[in-house]
């Protein structure tokens, strides 16, 4: 079979998909994969199309990109435009809209906007430019969030003053549990993220299987990690098991990375409320800086308006955030949301559910398609 | 942004700021270490890269494993390595 073939080792993959299957049997299960790194994976390899049609994956709030709302993209772009300000950003960013544009058109209409690979490409710029200040647009889970931590260390020992910080660091763990709370969502179970945590860890997820009595498998990146981790969620369900376990221990240890821990902790505090697209406001969910940086916090530098807006009308980013409906069942997506044109923040990342599924996932469909869903788990 | 890429550590560049030079596909640019000061990383170690920072340390099988499945990604991947190796967080010029 076409996808399969793809695979490192296709035996391997038959073999996981074979297991699947008979682990599933004639029942229905729904998976949740939190992270964005996995959808892509997902819909690259065409994963959806080699499962059983008993087993279905939906995509989950773990795109940093995506879950920012319009508001904070707007007070990026008010403190872009700032005078004397150069505005540091991850290129991911630059394309999101807020209410009246992106940074990219701040910039086109004279903004100081650059794009930065590392937190510390900003410090540097800081540093080269004594006479501007310099603020860097921090976004990401606790994968990103100790970078920048370090990164306000080293301004702190250097006594770099003309460097600040736009703190939108957002934390794993209580999405998942907005999601566990969502009347509108039946899961089976999760796939758990795997670069954030190699920060966190296992712990953090225990309540998943303790308080909400749902499994979930921490995985890796691969198509093999994947299948693998579906078929570890399913033998837990059929051995009657609710476990936090780790596939991907390759990379992820039971504790995590205490060093990244302490780093966060000594940095950052919890904010009380913090907006995200699509799930709402989610109390103790984000991260701000410690008032012993304050005078790196750009929030308290500028004027930010703080404003929240509502999502366009036509957008249904919160729905596919949630897992409630599929990316293409969204009435703008692929018309007038595009990754050239997004409406919505997932068609922005290649992390986002639309964006992957807009470049990988549309070729897969029209195959199986053609082929027929029955046929093409036959010829595996 | 997400994307965590494999990277081999050359050499220690400064122990201070915790940098090290990594090579990436061919290419070297520094990366901060100091989120595995309890790792005893060595030159030659592989690590998984992150926005500038090494995040773990993986042995030689995964870095294969994971630069494998990157080089499918494509585009998401070209993007990344690009934006690496547009980093330059010292101010030293470094060949590559
Ligand atoms: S198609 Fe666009 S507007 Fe619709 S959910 Fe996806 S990103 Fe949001």
């Amino acid at each position: 079979m076409r996808f399969v073939d793809e695979y490192r080792d296709p035996t391997a993959a038959r073999a996981l998909v074979a297991q699947i299957t008979a682990l599933a049997g004639d029942d229905e299960f729904k998976f949740m994969e939190v992270c964005g790194g996995h959808t892509h994976t997902i819909y690259r390899h065409g994963i959806e199309h080699i499962l059983p049609a008993s087993v279905e994956l939906v995509h989950g709030p773990g795109c940093p990109v995506c879950v920012i709302p319009m508001g904070r993209v707007d007070d990026a772009i008010a403190v872009a435009k700032e005078p004397g300000v150069i505005f540091t950003s991850f290129g991911d960013m630059m394309r999101v809209p807020g209410s009246k544009g992106n940074l990219l058109k701040a910039k086109a209409e004279g903004a100081d906007v650059r794009f930065v690979y590392s937190p510390l490409d900003a410090l540097r710029i800081a540093v080269d430019n004594p006479d501007r200040e310099v603020v860097f647009f921090a976004v990401g889970f606790e994968t990103t969030a100790p970078s920048t931590a370090i990164t306000l260390l080293q301004a702190r020992a250097r006594g770099v003053s003309n460097f600040s910080v736009f703190c939108n660091h957002v934390t794993i763990v209580p999405p998942i549990k907005a999601i566990l709370e969502s009347p509108d969502l039946r899961l089976n179970g999760f796939l758990g993220p795997g670069h954030v945590s190699t920060v966190v860890g296992q712990r953090p997820y225990r309540f998943v299987s303790a308080q909400y009595g749902k499994p979930l498998v921490t995985a890796g990146f691969e198509p093999l990690d994947i299948l693998h981790a579906i078929a570890m969620l399913l033998t837990q369900i059929r051995e009657g098991r609710c476990e936090i376990e780790n596939q991907y221990s390759r990379v992820v240890r039971e504790e995590g990375n205490p060093r990244a821990l302490a780093i966060l902790e000594e940095v950052f505090e919890l904010r009380p409320h913090f907006e995200w697209r699509g799930l709402g406001f989610i109390s103790q969910s984000a991260l701000k800086l410690r008032s012993e940086f304050e005078q790196f916090d750009a929030e308290l530098r500028y004027h930010v308006p703080g404003v929240r807006v509502a999502d366009p009308k036509a957008c249904q980013c919160g729905e596919v955030l949630k897992g409630v409906i599929k990316p293409w069942e969204c009435k703008v997506f692929g018309t007038a949301c595009t990754p050239e044109t997004p409406i919505g923040t997932c068609m922005v990342s290649s992390e986002g559910a639309c964006a992957a599924y807009y470049n990988f996932g549309r070729m897969h469909r029209e195959a199986a398609v053609t082929l027929g869903r029955k046929s093409v788990t036959a010829t595996l | 942004m997400c994307l965590g890429i494999p990277g081999q550590v050359v050499e220690f560049v400064d122990t201070n700021d915790q940098l090290a030079r990594a090579d990436v596909s061919g290419v070297t640019r520094i990366i901060n270490i100091g989120l595995l000061e309890d790792e005893h990383l060595q030159p030659g170690d592989w690590v998984l890269i992150h926005v500038g920072f090494a995040m773990s340390k993986i042995d030689e099988e995964e870095a294969n494993l994971a630069l494998a499945s990157l080089k499918l990604m494509g585009q998401a991947y070209g993007d990344e390595l690009e934006a690496f190796w547009s980093s330059r967080i010292t101010s030293e010029t470094i060949g590559g």
